[in-house]
């Protein structure tokens, strides 16, 4: 069935149906009418997936997938143009661009924690940039795999774009087929098995992956801010989010203040009972929720740490005092627990972050410039943002993607489309000219040879307006005659 | 002697001392790769003579002046790369700095070819260098003298701590590869580079494979023959044909053909003489094996040979071959030829060359030959391939603004230029929030109402086309 979907894609993208500008810019506008008209819809799935409430369904997913596809619709003509680029003497008189096309038919698997963003934003990038693609939503979020399958035909070329639904067995025979691009986001562990498939095929890959993305918070700071913003990014989502701060790093005169701090802004957040709150989801399935449980065992408890398994609730939790070693600071969280690890001070931080695998995003607060410099300098990480966290992601116009352990490759914006498209040279000569031609076919001279190599330099070519004319002049002189000594 | 481990391990450590990041470091190397090139190029013209007959015209330009070039370039750019980009905000995120920060990797792998050993090795360790990484070059054990001298010289130019060559054969690659690198950059073939990436997925390691094909020529329409066949053989036979992107073979009309075979002819008599055997500026196979295995093709070839077909084992010779009357079916068409031998297949419709090309896998590069500007654009918005260029072949490669790479099965990821820069670098994007108007963030904290919400669609809302966007908050 799987191989019959990919057949299927492929020979309706060789008819060119996508390549007119205006065929994708069609879908991208049935894309946004799918959004729009089925926003309740897809806010109740959501709430039965994940208990999301409305509010952080647009803000952390149907915001951005809005944004990306009126984005597309506006720059497409722009970002699919061919890009001159900057020629040598032998070239100058060619035409010399970088065309963008499309790959052909993308595979684009998706998460559970963001289903509709995870899937839809590559999606938008694979439809501008002219790929026909199958949509693989993750089956843990299955009111939104199964609404995704019912909606999307509804609005999109259905000879072109189609959702496949399933679990492991439907996943791994997509992956036996062979596709021109393959999108994933997911855990590492997973990261490498789609790679490994990949590899048959000679697949190019994003892996948009995940890690213990670390917060360092610089006793010289505002502790109150940095704490709400802090407390706001790890427990949206109940901390199921891939670039959440997963533990802080701190000095430990300040670790109590920083618990006072996160304590008052989880009661403004969902006040006394955040099980009674609508805005705290809860943990995807029982799974997850006795794995994140677990991360709790040796640790102290200094808030939270109150559960309740029927409905897969943990409260927010902060944890003190938590060593290296302990097994929450070996996997990546992915839940509502916030460990505090005390360092003292910033080599000792760097040096902790620089021995783990580079993560999908870091955060450091401080007011200290030479903190940051230091710290941006001195570390790795898919990305960054200081004095705040997640909101690097909401800038379309950063690249957004990780770096060895956390992932490959980048999307958002036009990062997105140029990551689903080839970039192919073009060199367009004519006959003419052909005397200039003459110094590089044998037999060698060292006249030729003197000759073809002056022809090669590009260190001619930031010369003046005057310059310029000069060897245009030179070269017509050169190339219209018929022989070179 | 060290093992692959220790100097792996030397080299991890070098790279986390943060001694390659400074812009003067990496200058520093690039210059004494160039202090490498103008000291030896007599040793390297030797070596290229040694391992391929490699005419020193060949040696010259593809081997020595497109390496310096790039080098030049990479130096007067450098600095100018390794700035951070500031990128556009949105009115939300307008007080904040946002700009994209490219950094190094870490350890890269580099894995050479033989049939333009020093290019294919050292035009990636350009842009590696440049980039700020530590770099083990593993160059190709088939092309020996040029192994040797590299082994010799990167130790004397280049920092011992930051770079070094690893020498061996399939297995020593094997073990290398089970080793964690931060980037693998492979040129050679498709079977080599399934193992590759099976090798990098163990580690998450990203790679770039420069891979090959078969490179059509499709040749149609009004053409300058003369122009034409020049050109055409110009690229066929350089290097005795043993390029990835050397035109594979040619799609053209009966009549074509007809009016083009004379000039080849002569073209090849211009370039080679009479007896291209005892011309200085043709090439040689690389091995014998190399020479089995194109002697073999010849002979199952059904098609007729009209130019050429002479060969000599003992100095690896074979003749610049042109052979017609090919069919989609022929031995020489089902593999990447690699040699200097030329089937030239009819076609009786631009539409059918077209067709055929895109039946096939995507090739490293792709020829059209045409006077007429439309059938050139035809076959570019028809087809697809790493790269394209009418009218000629293989130049597309020595222009440092184009990215250089395959698609498909030919490749992924390019280099050449400022792309090389990119290819071994991490694009960090970084954000730096301001600490004020904290009372703008409320908008997006819980207890959760609708009019914040829409203050926040509006604030990030992607900035229109010719709009001012005042910044209101």
């Amino acid at each position: 069935m799987e191989k019959q979907v990919v057949d299927g894609l492929r020979e309706v993208f060789q008819s060119g149906r996508s390549r007119p500008l205006q065929y994708r810019k069609q879908q991208l506008g049935a894309l946004h009418r799918l959004i729009t008209e089925h926003q309740e819809d897809i806010e109740q799935a959501l709430k039965q997936d994940l208990n999301r409430n409305t509010y952080n369904t647009s803000l952390f997913e149907l915001i951005s997938i809005e944004n990306d596809i009126k984005l597309a619709e506006s720059e497409m003509a722009d970002w699919a143009a061919p890009r001159p680029v900057k020629k040598n003497l032998n070239s100058a008189l060619d035409n010399v661009y970088i065309k963008p096309e499309p790959l052909g038919v993308v595979l684009i698997i998706g998460t559970w924690n963001y289903p509709w963003a995870m899937i839809l934003q590559p999606l938008v990038g694979a439809i501008a940039a002219g790929n026909a693609a199958v949509l693989k939503p993750s089956e843990l979020s299955e009111h939104s795999a199964r609404l995704m399958k019912e909606l999307l035909p509804l609005y999109l070329d259905k000879e072109m774009y189609q959702v496949v639904t399933g679990g492991v067995p439907e996943t791994q025979e997509l992956l036996r087929q062979r596709f021109d691009h393959i999108f994933y986001t997911g855990s590492s562990m997973v990261g490498k098995l789609v790679m490994e498939a990949a590899a048959r095929h000679l697949t190019p890959v994003t892996l948009e992956l995940g890690g213990k993305s670390p917060c360092y918070v610089d006793k010289n700071c505002d502790i109150a801010v940095a704490c709400r913003r802090i407390t706001w990014g790890k427990f949206a989502n109940c901390g199921q989010t891939c670039i959440a701060p997963d533990y802080i790093l701190c000095e430990p005169s300040i670790q109590d203040r920083i618990v006072e701090e996160i304590q008052k802004t989880l009661l403004e957040f969902y006040q006394t009972d955040p099980k009674s709150s609508p805005d705290y989801c809860r943990i995807i399935n029982t799974r997850h929720f006795d794995r994140v449980l677990a991360l709790m065992n040796e640790c102290t408890i200094a808030l939270g740490g109150e559960s309740d398994r029927s409905q897969c609730y943990i409260a927010p939790t902060v944890l003190k005092d938590v060593l290296p070693h302990f097994k929450i600071m070996q996997e990546e969280i992915f839940g509502p627990l916030l460990p505090i690890v005390t360092v003292n001070g910033l080599s000792e931080a760097i040096q902790f972050i620089n021995a783990r695998e580079k993560p999908l995003a870091l955060y450091v607060f401080s007011s200290d410039k030479t903190v940051i410099k230091r710290m941006l300098a001195e570390t790795s990480s898919g990305g960054v943002t200081v004095n705040d966290v997640l909101m690097h992601y909401t800038v379309d116009t950063l690249p957004f993607g990780g770096v060895g352990n956390s992932g490959m490759g980048r999307y958002h914006g036009k990062h997105t489309f140029d990551q689903l498209s080839h970039h192919r040279a073009c060199l367009i000569k004519s006959f003419a000219m052909e005397g200039l031609n003459d110094a590089r076919y044998p037999p060698l001279t060292a006249a030729r040879l003197r000759k073809a190599k002056f022809f090669m330099q590009h260190r001619l070519c930031s010369c003046s307006g005057i310059c310029v004319w000069a060897v245009i002049a030179t070269l017509l002189a050169i190339g219209l005659k018929d022989n070179v000594p | 002697m060290e093992s692959q481990k220790q100097v792996l391990e030397r080299l991890r450590g070098a790279f986390r001392s943060g001694v390659t990041l400074p812009v003067h470091f990496r200058l520093t190397q690039l210059e004494a790769m160039m202090s490498l090139f103008e000291d030896n190029e007599t040793q390297i013209i030797e070596a290229m003579h040694e391992d391929l007959a490699k005419p020193k015209f060949e040696a010259v330009l593809s081997e020595i002046e497109i390496v310096v070039n790039d080098i030049c370039y990479a130096i007067s750019n450098l600095q100018s790369w390794m700035q951070p980009t500031y990128v556009a905000t949105n009115l939300a995120t307008k007080l904040d700095d946002c700009f994209v920060r490219r950094e190094p990797l870490g350890v890269v792998l580099i894995i050479g070819a033989w049939n333009y050993p020093l290019h294919l090795i050292l035009l990636p360790l350009i842009g590696a260098i440049a980039a700020g990484n530590c770099a083990i070059l593993k160059p190709s054990e088939i092309s020996r003298a040029t192994e040797k001298l590299l082994a010799e010289l990167i130790p004397k130019y280049l920092s011992q701590e930051c770079y070094a060559v690893i020498r061996g054969g399939a297995e020593e690659t094997k073990t290398l590869l089970e080793n964690r690198f931060d980037h693998i950059f492979y040129t050679g073939s498709q079977s080599v580079a399934r193992c590759i990436l099976l090798a990098a997925a163990v580690h998450l390691t990203p790679v770039t494979l420069e891979l090959g094909g078969k490179c059509p020529c499709l040749i149609y329409g009004r053409l300058d023959m003369k122009a034409a066949a020049k050109r055409l053989v110009w690229a066929k036979f350089f290097n005795a044909g043993q390029s990835c992107v050397a035109p594979d073979y040619v799609l053209c009309t009966a009549e074509t053909r007809d009016a083009l075979l004379p000039f080849i002819k002569e073209t090849l008599e211009s370039f080679y003489g009479s007896d291209p055997q005892q011309s200085p500026d043709l090439g040689r196979i690389v091995t014998d094996r190399h020479w089995d295995r194109l002697l073999e093709l010849l002979k199952k070839s059904e098609g007729k040979i009209v130019i050429g077909g002479e060969s000599d084992k003992k100095t690896k010779y074979i003749a610049p071959t042109v052979v017609v009357d090919v069919m989609e079916s022929d031995a020489l068409m089902q593999e990447e030829i690699f040699g200097p031998i030329l089937p030239i297949l009819t076609i009786k419709s631009l539409d059918e060359a077209i067709y055929f090309v895109n039946e096939r896998e995507k090739p490293l590069a792709l020829y059209a030959f045409s006077d007429e500007s439309q059938v050139v654009n035809t076959v570019l918005e028809r087809t697809c391939s790493g790269g394209f260029c009418s009218n000629d072949g293989i130049v597309h490669m020595s222009l440092p603004g184009l990215p250089f790479g395959g698609v498909g099965a030919s490749g992924m990821g390019n280099y050449h230029g400022r792309w090389g820069f990119e290819t071994f670098s991490h694009k960090r994007g970084c954000m730096m929030r301001s600490w004020l108007l904290e009372r703008v963030n409320v908008l997006r904290y819980p207890p959760y109402n609708e009019s914040n919400l829409s203050w926040l669609r509006w604030a990030t809302t992607a900035k229109k086309k010719g709009w001012a966007g005042c910044s209101v908050m």
